[in-house]
C-alpha cells in the first residue's frame, strides 16, 4: 500500500531476516559445534560446552583428531563401503521402483488394486520387528558368483544393497506422480505406436524429473545416513563396512570425543556435497511433495 | 484412406452399458461426425475404434479387416485430442516424428515427412520450438502434424477445437476442412459444435445414449429429421414443437390443429400412431409474420434479441406453450405485442407423439 512508508517496509524486512537467521543459526548450531570440536583436545572440548566457546574455534586448534581417527578406523574404506551401497541401491530402486508404479498405474491387469494396498501397508511395519527373519533368510540365500554357487549372503555388499531397493514409500511416490500425468499424453503415444515400455522410457520417465529427485534424495538419506542396525547384524567383517557401523569404533571402553567428531565431520562431506548437488531440486521436491504442481 | 464399419458395437464399463449396439459404416475418404448430448457415447465410441478402449462385443473392420483384438498401434489410426496432448518435453519436430521414431524410420524420412506436414500446416518456423512456447492453436497444429506424419488409414479427432476462442475456432476448423481435402483421408470427428458438423461433415452421426439417432448428410438430417431427438438437436434455435390434434388423415397428408394452430395439411410419413395426437415440428427460421388476422398462430411476445442480421423472438402462443421465432432481419418487438405468424406446411415436420419432447428441450 502506498501509505506504508519505506523506513517501515526496510524495517519489516530486517525482521524477516533476522527470525531467517536465528532459524538458521538453530540448525547450524549443531554442524558448528560438530565441526568445531572435531579441532579441539577431548578436555577443551569438553570443558567449552558450557560457554558460547563451543562453537568458535578458540584454544588448542590442531588436526591431531584427524590423525588419531584414521589410525583407529578405515574410514576411507567404510566410506566407500557407504558410498557404493548408497548409490547401487538408489539406482536399482529407482529403476524398479518407477516400473512397478508404471504398472500399477498404467496397466491392466486383475488384483493390482490389491497388491498396491498390501505394499502400501508396509509402511507400517518398522524395520526392528523384520529384521530377525530376514536375518534367517538372507543367511541361507544362494548366490551365483565366479566360484559357483555359494550360500548365504552375509558379509558381503548384496546383503546392504538387496533388501533396500524396493520399498513402500519409494514406489508410492511412483505411482502418486504417474497417477497425475495426463493420461491423454500416455493415450496419444499408444495411438503413435509406442509400446509399453516405449512409453515408459520416452514419455513417463522423461517427465518425472520432480519425482525421480526426491526418491533419489529421500533413499540416498536413509542409505547413507540411516543405515545402522542391519549391517551391524549382517557385516562382521571390516571390509564391507559402512560408516554409521564404523562410528562403533570410536565408542570403546573410553569415548574419544574429538575423534567421533573428527569422523562424523568426514562422513558427513559426501551428505553434504551431495546436498549442494542437488540443492535446487531438493527444494523444489520438498516444495512438489507439499503443493501438487 | 480405409473403410470403418462397425458392427453391432457395445461396450459396458462394469455393468453399465454404455454404447447399446452401433452400426456404421465410413466409406473412403469420407468425413464423420458424431454429434449428441454430453456423455452420450461419443469420446468412447471414438476411442474403441482407436484400440484405446477394448470392445465389449461387435466387430470393428478397417478395410476389412477385424480390429476387435489389435492394439491401438497396430491399428494404424492417428488419434487428436481436445486437450493437445502433445509431448511437453520434445520440441515440436521431435513431436511431430514420435510416431516414425517409434518405427525406426531413417532420419531424412523423419526431415522429409515432417517438412511437408509444417508446410501443410504452415508452421515451419515452430519446429524447434517447446510446446511451452506455443499458443493453443498452434499446440493443435503440431498435435495434427502429428497425426499427418504417420500417414494414418484413419484419423480420429475427439473435439480438437473446443479448447480454443471463437476466432481460432473458426480458422481451424476451415484448415481442418481443407486438409481433409488435401488428405483425401478417412476422418471421424467428434463435436458439440453444430457448426462444425454441419460446415465440415459428409455424414453427420446423432448419437443419444449410446444409440445412433439418425444418419446422414448435413441437409439431410436438418431438413428432413427422421425422428424428435435429431429434429431438436440439430438447429438453433432448436425447433418448435406443437401439441398438435390429428384431425383426418388422407393419403399422405395429415390434418393437423390445436387450440392455437389453424388446421393445416402436412406430410405424415407414416409416423403417425393413430392415438389421435401428434407433435408438429417447425424451425424458427421457417415462421414469418402475417397481416394482422392473416396467421396461421397468433403468439404474445414475451422478449426479443435483436441480432442484427436476425431477431429471435420468444413468444407464448393461446394454449400457452412456447414457441421461439427468427426473422431474418431487423424489426421491432414490443414485450406483450402479439404478432400474427405464418409457415409454409411443407417445411414442417410431423412425430408421433412421445415423451422425448421433454428430454429435446
Ligand atoms: N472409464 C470409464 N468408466 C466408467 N464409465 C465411463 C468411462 N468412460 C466413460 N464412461 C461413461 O460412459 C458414458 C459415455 O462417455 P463419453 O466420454 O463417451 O461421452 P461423450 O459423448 O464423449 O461426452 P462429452 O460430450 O461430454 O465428451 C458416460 O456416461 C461416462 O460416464
Ligand atoms: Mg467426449
Amino acid at each position: 500500500m502506498a501509505l506504508v512508508s519505506a523506513e517501515n517496509r526496510g524495517l519489516r524486512l530486517a525482521a524477516r531476516y533476522a527470525t531467517l537467521t536465528l532459524v538458521a543459526l538453530v540448525f547450524m548450531f549443531p554442524l558448528v559445534f560438530m565441526v568445531v570440536s572435531s579441532f579441539k583436545p577431548d578436555q577443551q572440548l569438553l570443558s567449552d560446552t558450557s560457554s558460547l566457546r563451543a562453537f568458535l574455534p578458540v584454544g588448542d586448534i590442531s588436526l591431531d583428531n584427524y590423525y588419531a581417527a584414521f589410525r583407529r578406523a578405515p574410514i576411507g574404506l567404510f566410506m566407500l563401503n557407504s558410498v557404493f551401497v548408497t548409490v547401487t541401491t538408489v539406482l536399482l530402486s529407482i529403476l524398479l521402483c518407477s516400473l512397478a508404479a508404471f504398472s500399477f498405474v498404467f496397466l491392466e491387469w486383475t488384483g493390482r488394486n490389491v497388491l498396491l494396498t498390501i505394499i502400501l501397508a508396509t509402511l507400517i511395519i518398522p524395520f526392528e520387528t523384520i529384521a530377525v527373519p530376514l536375518l534367517l533368510f538372507v543367511s541361507k540365500l544362494p548366490w551365483l558368483g565366479m566360484e559357483g554357487i555359494a550360500w548365504g549372503w552375509l558379509n558381503t555388499y548384496r546383503v546392504q544393497i538387496i533388501p533396500w531397493i524396493v520399498d513402500a514409500l519409494t514406489v508410492f511416490l511412483f505411482v502418486q506422480f504417474f497417477k497425475d500425468l495426463p493420461r491423454e499424453l500416455i493415450e496419444a503415444a499408444r495411438v503413435e505406436g509406442a509400446s509399453w515400455f516405449m512409453i515408459y522410457r520416452k514419455i513417463v520417465m522423461p517427465l518425472s524429473g520432480p519425482v525421480l529427485a526426491t526418491a533419489a534424495i529421500l533413499k540416498s538419506l536413509k542409505m547413507y545416513n540411516e543405515q545402522y542396525l542391519w549391517p551391524l547384524i549382517v557385516v562382521q567383517d571390516e571390509a564391507h563396512r559402512p560408516v554409521m557401523v564404523g562410528l562403533g569404533y570410536f565408542f570403546q571402553l573410553q569415548i574419544a570425543w574429538g575423534e567421533v567428531m573428527a569422523y562424523l565431520t568426514l562422513i558427513s562431506v559426501p551428505v553434504i556435497g551431495f546436498y549442494l548437488l542437488m540443492q535446487r531440486a531438493f527444494i523444489s521436491s520438498i516444495a512438489s511433495t507439499g503443493v501438487k504442481g | 484412406m480405409a473403410t470403418l464399419k462397425l458392427k453391432d458395437f457395445r461396450k459396458s464399463f462394469g455393468k453399465v452399458e454404455v454404447i447399446k449396439g452401433v452400426d456404421l459404416e465410413i466409406g473412403h475418404g469420407e468425413f464423420v461426425v458424431f454429434v449428441g448430448p454430453s456423455g452420450c457415447g461419443k469420446s468412447t465410441l471414438l476411442r474403441m475404434i482407436s484400440g484405446l478402449e477394448d470392445i465389449t462385443s461387435g466387430t470393428l473392420e478397417i478395410d476389412g479387416r477385424v480390429m476387435n483384438d489389435l492394439p491401438p498401434k497396430d491399428r494404424e489410426v492417428a488419434m487428436v485430442f481436445q486437450t493437445y496432448a502433445i509431448f511437453p518435453h520434445m520440441t515440436v519436430r521431435e513431436n511431430m516424428a514420435f510416431g516414425l521414431t517409434i518405427a525406426r524410420a531413417s532420419k531424412q524420412e523423419k526431415q522429409q515427412k515432417v517438412a511437408e506436414a509444417a508446410r501443410i500446416l504452415q508452421m515451419e518456423h515452430l519446429l524447434d520450438r517447446h510446446p511451452s512456447q506455443l499458443s493453443g492453436g498452434q499446440r493443435q497444429r503440431v498435435a495434427i502434424g502429428r497425426a499427418i506424419v504417420r500417414n494414418p488409414k484413419v484419423f480420429l479427432f475427439d473435439e480438437p477445437l473446443s479448447n480454443l476462442d471463437a476466432a481460432l475456432r473458426m480458422d481451424m476448423r476451415m484448415e481442418i476442412g481443407k486438409l481433409h481435402e488435401q488428405l483425401d483421408a478417412t476422418m471421424v470427428y467428434v463435436t458439440h459444435d453444430q457448426v462444425e458438423a454441419m460446415t465440415l461433415a459428409d455424414k453427420i452421426v446423432v448419437l443419444k445414449d449410446g444409440r445412433v439417432m439418425q444418419v446422414g448428410t448435413p441437409m439431410d438430417l436438418y431438413h428432413d429429421p427422421g425422428n424428435l431427438f435429431v429434429a431438436g438437436f440439430l438447429g438453433a434455435p432448436s425447433m418448435n414443437f406443437l401439441q398438435v390434434d390429428v384431425q383426418t388423415v388422407e393419403g399422405d397428408d395429415a390434418k393437423v390443429g390445436n387450440a392455437a394452430l389453424k388446421p393445416i395439411n402436412v406430410a405424415h410419413k407414416d409416423r403417425l400412431n393413430g392415438s389421435g395426437k401428434a407433435i408438429l415440428g417447425v424451425r424458427p427460421q421457417h415462421v414469418e409474420a402475417a397481416a394482422p388476422g392473416e396467421g396461421m398462430l397468433l403468439g404474445t411476445v414475451e422478449f426479443a434479441e435483436r441480432l442484427g442480421s436476425e431477431t429471435v423472438v420468444d413468444m407464448v402462443l393461446k394454449d400457452d406453450s412456447k414457441f421461439i421465432a427468427a426473422f431474418n432481419e431487423d424489426k421491432v418487438f414490443e414485450p406483450g405485442q402479439t404478432v400474427d405468424l405464418v409457415f409454409d406446411p411443407a417445411q414442417a415436420h410431423l412425430f408421433a407423439p412421445s415423451d422425448e419432447v421433454e428430454t429435446v428441450h
